[in-house]
């Protein structure tokens, strides 16, 4: 395959709205290339020897932290993580603050995960080094998008024409407005459904179908993305009872049937089983739940790769 | 002391006047408004080619004063409001401490009188430090010259609390003015609900909070007969229910900020938080409405909710931020470019609902040139072509979504009281 014709040399990833496709053709490309690496015996190269990343958190996070820390390692970076249990507000400092520090230790890519919309774009428009969003609130998680993407394309999906549902919490989910965004540029035909309370208002603009039922949302989809429900939601009044999530939205063997034969099953985790997805269903055939993890590491090494290396070769990977 | 306006086109609303004439002031009142006065004057100034229009009235501003002086405070606010062409701004009592005593009224007028540039009328709060929950001294405050009431800010939660001050303040001859956002849609929100809040994340406002909340204030002035003034009205469904009830004859008005006419909430898409403000900004189909409403006179006055913040409350994530922004020095540039050049309104109607309008729903002694009456006067050079640069500002909460909008239309001189505060965007010394 051709090299994509795309360079993401010193450009920070906020969202997946403004990547263009060939951007994510390459990132596919070098995700590939570093899921061989991955594989290896001896993982390290020493391709970003000398690169310094900071994981800064402002949120919970052990699967997305740890994926970005093994990336940066494998790749022979020196990685560091910042928890903050707080927000910035609360701690004291400013983010602005927060970000200059880390900016004066001569960092060369901040990954941040952060509990508010726009933050990422926000430590972007300060910091020199690269960001990388890991989340901001319920805008985006290019990451997560990206690592579903690549985990489609390995079952040899390419999206166009194709029906892809979301199922769950929309209204909250920064999963779904990454997946919505990428999906729609790439041709596919989106569906969500959920509780209508977790729908945001006017979703329609985005280009998907809304479906009152999962059921309509779900039949003959050749990918179904199973959304986390936040067991808070329930706690704030959002839907009646998780017995009732769970028998209505919830993805059980029965509604397996309604899917394509080869329907990818996805799951961002951490899983509840028995609300949003049942055990079976969890750990059927067509679940691809622990490859989006192995994809999560691959897409991030990538990721680091590209934007803090540029056009630069792999050190001759193979 | 004479001065001499001459030559100017003066279009005063209150005497249905649209025509070159010539104004003359003694003492701080107009003396004379005729085609051609010869009399001699210590100051002439030649207003050829330009608008002289009684002076702009803002009903809604927040100068911040006392307690929040690294927000703003009386002598930049209103430095920024005659830089602005406003020769008059109502103060909301959302101070610290919030303005709910007599006392407190005189404390605002004497600190206004002192370093003031223009006339600041008080709004004292409805509520005792506006917690929604015990009448403040509305009696007192009105018989000490408050202007109004309001718990601007805050929505009065409590629908037995609103009937109470409506009833209460009727005897006093005074206004409500109501901040209406059901309280508990504004906690969870942080802009409006819509295709871009879906896009970008935001947790939404939906715009019937507003709806809501307004439908039972008109129901409260239908049965007290109370004046109930609406601020800030941004969305379609309030506004038509306002229309309704005036149609019905209820004593209702409202206002319209200038965002409110001119920006939607693809401006928030940036998350900036020169965007955030309360009431959010809102759709095009709700801008449209606005502009509707003030056209047909549902909207009786235009303001700018100047709410300045200081720069470290502002430069925080969207959703930390504090609502609203500075407009004092925007908002004649932004409704004459945007308004007036689009050739939506016409410049009396603007005027009107700038000056004459806004002194009417108050009785306010203003808002005319009429001879014998106080020189507030705003003078206009409607095709003076400028670029909004917030860094100029005289307000200290420079943060303003207007910042880098090329304007065509600006007020080149305020006068208050007989004397010029402003002259060519130049402050005259106080």
């Amino acid at each position: 395959m051709a090299k994509a014709a795309a360079n993401l040399s010193g450009k920070d990833i906020l969202d997946l709205a403004s990547l263009s496709v060939d951007e994510y053709e390459l990132i596919m490309q070098t995700a590939a290339e570093m899921k061989k690496i991955m594989k290896r015996d001896i993982k390290k190269v020493p391709s970003l020897r000398g690169k310094a990343i900071i994981n800064m958190f402002y949120e919970n996070s052990t699967r997305t932290r740890t994926s970005f820390e093994l990336a940066g390692k494998y790749l022979g970076a020196d990685v560091i993580n910042i928890s903050v249990a707080s927000s910035s507000v609360a701690k004291g400092e400013c983010l602005r603050d927060t970000l200059m520090t880390v900016e004066a230790m001569h960092c060369d890519a901040v990954v941040m995960r952060h509990p508010v919309e726009g933050a990422a774009r926000y430590a972007a428009d300060i910091l020199k080094p690269v960001v990388l969003n890991a989340g901001d609130g319920a805008h985006a998680h290019p990451t997560q998008g990206l690592l579903d993407m690549f985990t489609i394309r390995e079952h040899g999906k390419n999206f166009k024409g194709l029906k892809m549902a979301i199922i769950g919490d929309i209204l909250f989910s920064r999963v779904a407005r990454s997946n919505i965004a990428a999906w729609t540029k790439l041709g596919a035909d989106v569906h969500v459904a959920g509780p209508m309370t977790l729908m945001p208002q006017d979703i329609e603009a985005l280009g998907v179908t809304v479906h009152k039922r999962v059921e309509d949302a779900i039949e003959g989809a050749d990918v179904v993305d199973i959304l986390r429900i936040q067991l808070e939601r329930q706690k704030k009044g959002m839907f009646p009872t998780t017995r009732e999530y769970a028998r209505i939205y919830g993805i059980g063997e029965d509604k397996l049937k309604l899917m394509k034969p080869d329907a990818l099953i996805m799951h961002p985790g951490p899983m509840n089983r028995g609300l949003e997805i049942s055990w079976d269903v969890g750990y059927c055939d067509q679940a691809v739940i622990r490859e989006q993890v192995e994809s999560g590491v691959a897409v991030r090494m990538a990721l680091l790769f590209l934007t803090l290396m540029g056009g630069k070769q792999i050190e001759n990977a193979n | 002391m004479k001065t001499l306006i001459k030559n100017g086109r003066v279009v005063d609303p209150s005497q249905n006047l649209d025509a070159v004439m010539d104004l003359l002031i003694e003492d701080g009142k107009i003396t004379a408004l005729e085609k051609k006065i010869t009399a001699k004057a210590d100051d002439v100034f030649d207003a050829t080619g330009l608008v002289v229009a009684p002076g702009f009235i803002d009903l809604h501003t927040h100068l911040r004063d006392p307690g929040l002086e690294a927000k703003e405070d009386m002598r930049t606010g209103t430095m920024a409001a005659a830089a602005g062409g406003i020769t008059r701004v109502a103060c909301m009592p959302n101070t610290k401490p919030v303005i709910d005593s007599a006392v407190l009224v005189d404390g605002v007028k004497e600190r206004a009188a002192d370093v003031g540039y223009v006339h600041v009328e008080v709004i004292g709060a409805i509520t005792k430090g506006e917690q929604g929950k015990e009448l403040s001294e509305m009696g007192d405050m009105a018989l000490h010259g408050a202007m109004a009431f309001s718990d601007d800010g805050h929505y009065v939660d409590s629908a037995s609390t609103m009937l109470l001050a409506a009833r209460y303040v009727g005897a006093f001859n005074k206004a409500l003015i109501c901040h209406d956002i059901v309280t508990e849609f504004n906690k969870e929100g942080f802009m409006h609900e819509g295709a871009v809040s879906a896009l970008i994340g935001v947790p939404g406002i939906p715009s019937i909070a507003e709806d809501i909340a307004v439908a039972r204030d008109a129901i409260i002035a239908k049965y007290t007969g109370t004046h109930i003034h609406i601020a800030h009205v941004a969305s379609k469904g309030a506004l038509d229910i306002i229309r309704k009830a005036k149609k019905d004859g209820i004593n209702i008005t409202c206002e319209v900020t200038v965002h409110h006419l001119t920006l939607t909430d693809e401006a928030c898409r940036t998350y900036s938080t020169a965007t955030k403000v309360s009431p959010p900004l809102r759709s095009w189909e709700h801008v449209e409405a606005m502009r509707e409403g003030l056209k047909d006179g549902t909207i009786d006055a235009i303001v700018t909710d100047h709410a300045p913040h200081a720069p470290e409350e502002k430069d925080v994530e969207f959703r930390y931020a504090p609502n609203g922004f500075c407009g004092l020095e925007t908002s004649v540039g932004v409704i004459l470019t945007e308004l007036y050049h689009s050739k939506l309104f016409t410049i009396n109607e603007l005027v009107n609902k700038m000056s004459t309008a806004p002194a009417k729903l108050f009785d306010l002694d203003a808002g005319t040139l009429k001879v014998g009456k106080n020189a507030d006067v705003t003078v206009l050079d409607l095709d003076k072509e400028w670029v909004v640069d917030s860094s100029k500002f005289y307000t200290k909460g420079k943060l303003s979504p207007f910042n880098g909008k090329a304007c065509k239309g600006k007020a080149v001189a305020t006068m208050v009281d007989g004397k010029f505060v402003m002259k060519d965007g130049v402050l005259c010394k106080k």
